[in-house]
């Protein structure tokens, strides 16, 4: 992914901004600035996620996408964040322990890589909140 | 067909006329699916095409529109303006202009390009019309392909994060089997079912016949979804011919019509879908669909659903309403999806057997049913069977399209 396509999503990426909508109170991550139930009448402004939230659904990935080969076997996992929303995010520790309704909380970590001399991309995975 | 509420409405037009016509298709034809290494991309949707329209009895000089579905040309063969190109080698550009266009919704661009042809005819702007879809998926490594299949899914959101496609398709898999007990065996017998398919007809990729043993011993690709769950990397074309339904007796005994199209979106990330494992956009476009045919899943005698994973055919079945919500995989197990049963499921080895080569999977579809309701399937064909419908997905399920074609007008 080339670096300004990245840069500009940064803020949501390193610290969870992601937008609400005071006109109906849906909140988005990732952000959006068009509320999808009230569209141009909705009143977007940024927020920043508490990031703790809850595992709705998981996979471990044995095949890896481009740029994640040396993190095989990896847990991908979506997410709902208590303020509602949902989320892709890995997460970091044995595969294994991961289960549907377990609490996460966030950690910056680096995501993955473009080639051996490419760009090493940063960005939020999730651990055991109890952890 | 097509009831047109709102341009009934503006023009005050009396109840029962309407402005739309019934379309039908008059020819079909698939090239050889599978990896054809000598083969170009034009090359076979001319093959396809060509079929197509001697299987019509028309000729080149006739075809008033060309659709082609193609998800990604630019990333598999480094070629965009595909619609272009086809209809140049198929000498319809250089003498007779013939206006050509590339539809792409990812692995649904097929099924929406014999949508855009629909309307194309039943509009009147068109008599003539070819829908084909192709993709040329082998000219470049595994890896490389994989990563342009992940595109059809949330760059940004999703494919950064790590997921690949089989990632997101395995987590709706997770989710079916904690809510409603679906098992990795009842997974498997799906894609035993469709090789069986596969076997039966000549173009597919696979013809082999496979058990759930060698599925659930299979390479893991993402958790619970073997390599065996997944469909495979093809080449291939289909292409079909449509013209108005009044018309399609001067060209064939067998004209098959369409009775709906329909055609549905939903959010582009999985994970901001209304329930993980249901395909909303998939329940909304049958519904259109079955609205539009007044018909019901009691009414449909096979289906050809987009099986790009065994989960998908199980939420498919579910969701298109052949199955209770939860019950797809019991349903497989007992046989009620194999040819002979109830309702029988992707008699043409479906995206896992006959291959999946991703824009040319919703034309392979209808050409599929078309071929079944000539009963022209040979070894696969579902006796008596009178009305087909064919399910088409791009992505993790942010577009549907939905077509229901019979027999009778
Ligand atoms: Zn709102």
């Amino acid at each position: 992914m080339s670096v300004p396509r990245f840069w500009r999503s940064l803020g949501s990426r390193y610290n969870l901004e992601g937008t609400h909508c005071t006109e109906c109170g849906e909140y988005y991550y990732p952000p959006r600035d068009t509320c999808v139930n009230c569209r141009r009448l909705g009143k977007i402004e940024s927020y920043k996620f508490k990031g703790t939230g809850e595992i709705i659904t998981y996979t471990i990935i044995h095949t890896a996408a481009e740029g994640f080969e040396e993190q095989t076997p990896y847990a991908l996992a979506i997410i709902k964040l208590d303020e509602g929303p949902s989320l892709t995010a890995q997460i970091v520790g044995n595969p294994k322990e991961v289960y549907i309704g377990m609490r996460v909380k966030p950690v910056f970590r680096k995501l993955g890589e473009d080639g051996e001399r490419g760009m090493i991309y940063y960005g939020t995975k999730f651990v055991p909140a109890e952890a | 067909m097509v009831s047109t509420p709102n341009i009934k409405e503006k023009y005050a037009l009396p109840e029962g006329v309407d402005l739309m016509r019934d379309v039908a298709i008059i020819g079909v034809k698939n090239t050889k699916y599978g990896e054809l290494w000598n083969r170009s991309l034009r090359q076979l949707v001319v093959e396809a095409g060509i079929g197509a329209i001697e299987d019509a009895g028309v000729s080149g000089k006739d075809i008033d529109a060309l659709y082609v579905g193609n998800m990604s040309g630019g990333r598999f063969i480094e070629q965009e303006h595909i619609g272009a190109l086809i209809a140049d080698y198929s000498g319809l550009s250089k003498n007779l202009h013939v206006p050509a266009t590339r539809v792409e919704a990812a692995c649904a661009s097929g099924g929406l390009a014999l949508r855009q042809g629909i309307m194309n005819v039943a509009s009147g702007y068109g008599d003539i019309v070819v829908a084909a879809g192709a993709e040329k998926m082998t000219d470049i490594c595994s890896s490389e392909a994989s990563s342009a299949l992940a595109a059809a899914a949330d760059r940004e959101w999703e494919g950064m994060a790590g997921a690949t496609f089989p990632g997101l398709y395995a987590m709706i898999a997770t989710l079916h089997m904690h809510k409603y007990g679906t098992t990795s065996e009842q997974l498997a017998e799906v894609a035993v079912k469709n090789h069986r398919n596969g076997a039966h007809n000549p173009i597919a990729q696979y013809k082999n016949q496979i058990t759930v043993e060698q599925v659930l011993n299979s390479v893991m690709v993402a958790d619970p979804l073997h390599i065996f769950d997944c469909s495979p990397i093809t080449d291939g074309a289909s292409a079909l011919v449509l013209v108005p339904a009044e018309e399609a007796h001067k060209y064939t005994d067998t004209p098959i019509y369409i009775r709906a199209t329909a055609q549905a979106s939903d959010t582009i990330a999985l994970h901001d879908r209304r329930d993980i494992t249901t395909l909303d956009a998939t329940v909304v476009a049958g519904k259109r669909a079955y609205e539009m045919a007044k018909m019901g899943p009691e009414d449909i005698d096979l289906v050809e659903v987009h099986d790009c994973f065994t989960i998908a055919e199980l939420c498919a079945i579910e969701d298109l309403g052949f199955a209770e919500k939860g019950k797809g995989g019991i349903v497989t197990a007992e046989g009620e999806t194999a040819i002979g049963g109830r309702i029988p499921v992707n008699t043409s080895g479906g995206l896992k057997a006959c291959g999946h080569p991703v824009g040319a999977t919703g034309i392979k579809q209808a050409v599929e049913i078309v071929t079944q309701l000539r009963g022209e399937a040979g070894g696969r064909q579902v006796d008596g069977a009178e009305c087909g419908m064919t399910h088409n997905v791009g992505g993790s399920g942010a577009t549907a399209a939905v077509h229901i074609l019979s027999r009778d007008r």
